[in-house]
C-alpha cells in the first residue's frame, strides 16, 4: 500500500456564492509499482482528486494515508510527500523559468535541501530518463521544441525521485511522435525503476494500452475501478457519463450486439483482428 | 488561494443603480469626488454621506461590501491623518515633549480622513454596479471627442477593456503555475523580505511567458477577424440614454444644489 484515501471529501470555492462538492466521499487506494489511469469528464473531479495527493489542496473531510501515516498530521512533512509523489500538471512546459535546462531541472531537488552532488546526479539521471541529451543542458529551456520542452518539465518532476508519478494529460496538445515518446518513457520508468504511475488521461486507445488499472470519475464519485478489459465491458454506461471506451473495443461490442460469435473484449486493434480471423475460420 | 481576489469586484444585483447608464454613473461619481474638495464645512460632509447611503441603499449592494474596498487603504487613511495632526502649525491643546497637537491639525485631520474614505465609497459604489466592459464603454463615449485631437480614444479603451478581460484568466495562471512550483518544493511562506521576492521568480518568469503568449495569440485571432481599429465600427449594445437617466442627471444637480445652500446658508461648524 502506498498511498490510501479515506471518505475524502473536498468543496471547491469554500465561503464563495459558488460552493460545489467536487469529490464526495472518495475511497481509493493507489497500489505500489501500478500503472493506473483516472478518466473522467471535465469538472468530474480528477484534477481535484491527484491536487490531494501530494497536499497542493486540502481535503474538507476524510483522511489521506502515505506508506500508513496520516498527511495531515502536524508532525508530517509536505516537502518529503512533495518530493515523493511527485505531480506533472497539465502543459507542465508553462511552469520552465530558468535560464538554462539543467538549472530548472535542478530547482525541485535543490528545494528538497539536498547536498550539491546528490542534486546534480538526480537531475543529470532524470535528464538522461526523459532523453534530452547533453547538447540540450545549457540551452534556455524556453527555446526547446514542444515535445522536448514537456520532457524537460518531466525530468524536473523525476529529479525529486518520486516513488509515485502522478500526471495530468502529459500527452495533451503534443504531436503523435512526441506522444509515443512520452508513453514510452512512461514504461520504462514504470518497469525499470518500478515507479508507481498515475495519470489522467482523455485517450482511452492510450488508457487501453498502457494502464493495469482504470478509474472512472463521474460527478465527484468513482464509479467503476478496475482493469481495462473489465472497465470497458460497460460501454453504455460509460456513454452515458460522456465518455467512450476505445474503438477496437467499441467495434467489437458491435460486432457481438449483431449476433456474431467473437469474443467481444479486445482492447486493441491488433486484438480485434486476431479475434475476427478467429471467427472466421 | 490566490483566486480568491477580486478585481473589477460587480456585485450582481437588479436595482435601479445597475441599470443606469454607465455615462451618467461616471459623470455623477466624478461630480461627487469633486464636490467632496471644493468646501470645508461640517454640514456639506453630513449632505455627501446621507446622498451616498441613500444611493448605496437603492443599489442594494451590501454595506459591508462597500466598506470592504477601505481596507487596502486603511493604511495610507491613517498615515495622512497622523501627519496632519501633528504637522499643522496653530494653537497648541496639547503637549508632549516636541510632539504637538492643534485644535487646526484636528480639524485638518478629520476632513482629510473624511473626504478621503468618501472619495473611496464613492468610487467603490460605481465599479461594484458597473461591470468593467461597461465601464469602458462609457469612457470610451464620454472620451470621442478627444478622437478630433487625434487621440486614440478607441484604441485606449480597446486596451482597457482588454486588460480587464485578461485579469481572471492571469489570476488563474498565476494560481497553477504557483501550484505547479509548489509541487516541486518551492516554498513561498518562509525567509526575508529578500528571500521572499526572490522565491517568486520561479512565478513571475513562466507568467510573463504566457502574458506574452496569450497577447500575441489574441493580436493573431483579432488580425484573422480583420480588426482594423476604430473607425466604421459599430456596437452590438450602443448606450442610449433613457427616461431614467436624465432622472439621475437631474439628481446630481438637485445634489450640488443641496450641497451649496447648506454650505453656505447654514452656520459654520
Amino acid at each position: 500500500m502506498s498511498v490510501l484515501l479515506k471518505n475524502v471529501s473536498y468543496i471547491y470555492g469554500k465561503g464563495s456564492s459558488e460552493e460545489k462538492l467536487a469529490l464526495r466521499d472518495i475511497n481509493l487506494e493507489i497500489r505500489q509499482n501500478e500503472f493506473a489511469a483516472v478518466v473522467g469528464h471535465t469538472g468530474s473531479g480528477k484534477s481535484t482528486l491527484i491536487q490531494l495527493l501530494n497536499g497542493l489542496e486540502k481535503a474538507e473531510s476524510g483522511e489521506i494515508f502515505f506508506h500508513g501515516k496520516n498527511i495531515y498530521d502536524k508532525d508530517f512533512s509536505m516537502k518529503m510527500l512533495r518530493s515523493k509523489v511527485g505531480l506533472v500538471f497539465q502543459y507542465p512546459e508553462h511552469q520552465l523559468f530558468e535560464s538554462t535546462v539543467v538549472k530548472d531541472v535542478a530547482f525541485g531537488p535543490s528545494n528538497m535541501g539536498w547536498e550539491q552532488l546528490k542534486v546534480e546526479l538526480s537531475t543529470f539521471g532524470a535528464l538522461k530518463d526523459v532523453g534530452i541529451g547533453e547538447e540540450l543542458f545549457d540551452v534556455s529551456p524556453l527555446a526547446l521544441s514542444g515535445g522536448q520542452k514537456r520532457r524537460v518539465a518531466i525530468a524536473g518532476v523525476l529529479a525529486m525521485e518520486p516513488e509515485i508519478l502522478v500526471l495530468d494529460e502529459p500527452m495533451a496538445g503534443l504531436d503523435p511522435a512526441s506522444r509515443k515518446e512520452i508513453f514510452e518513457l512512461l514504461k520504462k520508468l514504470h518497469r525499470e525503476r518500478k515507479i508507481t504511475v498515475l495519470l489522467v488521461s482523455h485517450s482511452m486507445e492510450d488508457v487501453a494500452e498502457y494502464a493495469s488499472r482504470v478509474i472512472v470519475m463521474n460527478q465527484g464519485q468513482i464509479v467503476l475501478d478496475g482493469e481495462p478489459r473489465k472497465v470497458f465491458r460497460y460501454e453504455k454506461e460509460l456513454s452515458k457519463i460522456g465518455l467512450g471506451v476505445p474503438q477496437a473495443t467499441s467495434l467489437m461490442h458491435f460486432l457481438a450486439e449483431q449476433g456474431v460469435a467473437v469474443e467481444d473484449d479486445c482492447l486493441t486493434v491488433q486484438e480485434s483482428i486476431s479475434a475476427i480471423l478467429k471467427w472466421l475460420k | 488561494m490566490i483566486r480568491n481576489i477580486t478585481i473589477g469586484q460587480y456585485y450582481a444585483a437588479d436595482s435601479v443603480v445597475h441599470r443606469l447608464d454607465p455615462r451618467v454613473k461616471v459623470i455623477g461619481t466624478l461630480v461627487y469626488i469633486v464636490s467632496l474638495f471644493l468646501f470645508n464645512n461640517f454640514w456639506g460632509y453630513a449632505v455627501a454621506a446621507g446622498c451616498f447611503c441613500a444611493v448605496t441603499v437603492v443599489s442594494k449592494v451590501p454595506f459591508s461590501y462597500i466598506v470592504r474596498g477601505l481596507k487596502p487603504v486603511f493604511f495610507m487613511l491613517v498615515f495622512t491623518a497622523l501627519l496632519n495632526l501633528f504637522w499643522t502649525p496653530g494653537t497648541v491643546f496639547f503637549q508632549l515633549g516636541p510632539v504637538e497637537l492643534t485644535w487646526e491639525g484636528l480639524r485638518k485631520a478629520f476632513f482629510l480622513s473624511v473626504r478621503l474614505i468618501f472619495l473611496i465609497l464613492g468610487s467603490s459604489l460605481m465599479t461594484l454596479t458597473t461591470t468593467p466592459n461597461q465601464l469602458t464603454n462609457a469612457l470610451e463615449k464620454l472620451l470621442a471627442p478627444l478622437c478630433h485631437l487625434h487621440v486614440p480614444v478607441h484604441e485606449i479603451a480597446m486596451m482597457m477593456s482588454i486588460a480587464l478581460r485578461f485579469i481572471p484568466i492571469l489570476v488563474e495562471e498565476t494560481d497553477r503555475i504557483m501550484k505547479a512550483q509548489m509541487a516541486r518544493g518551492a516554498d513561498f511562506e518562509s525567509g526575508n523580505v529578500i528571500q521572499r521576492l526572490r522565491n517568486m521568480l520561479p512565478i513571475l518568469v513562466p507568467l510573463f511567458v504566457s502574458a506574452v503568449r496569450r497577447a500575441n495569440d489574441l493580436a493573431l485571432a483579432m488580425d484573422a477577424r480583420c480588426y482594423h481599429g476604430g473607425s466604421g465600427r459599430t456596437k452590438m449594445h450602443p448606450l442610449r440614454y433613457q427616461g431614467r437617466d436624465f432622472a439621475a442627471y437631474l439628481l446630481c444637480i438637485a445634489y450640488c444644489v443641496l450641497l451649496y445652500a447648506s454650505v453656505t446658508y447654514l452656520p459654520v461648524l
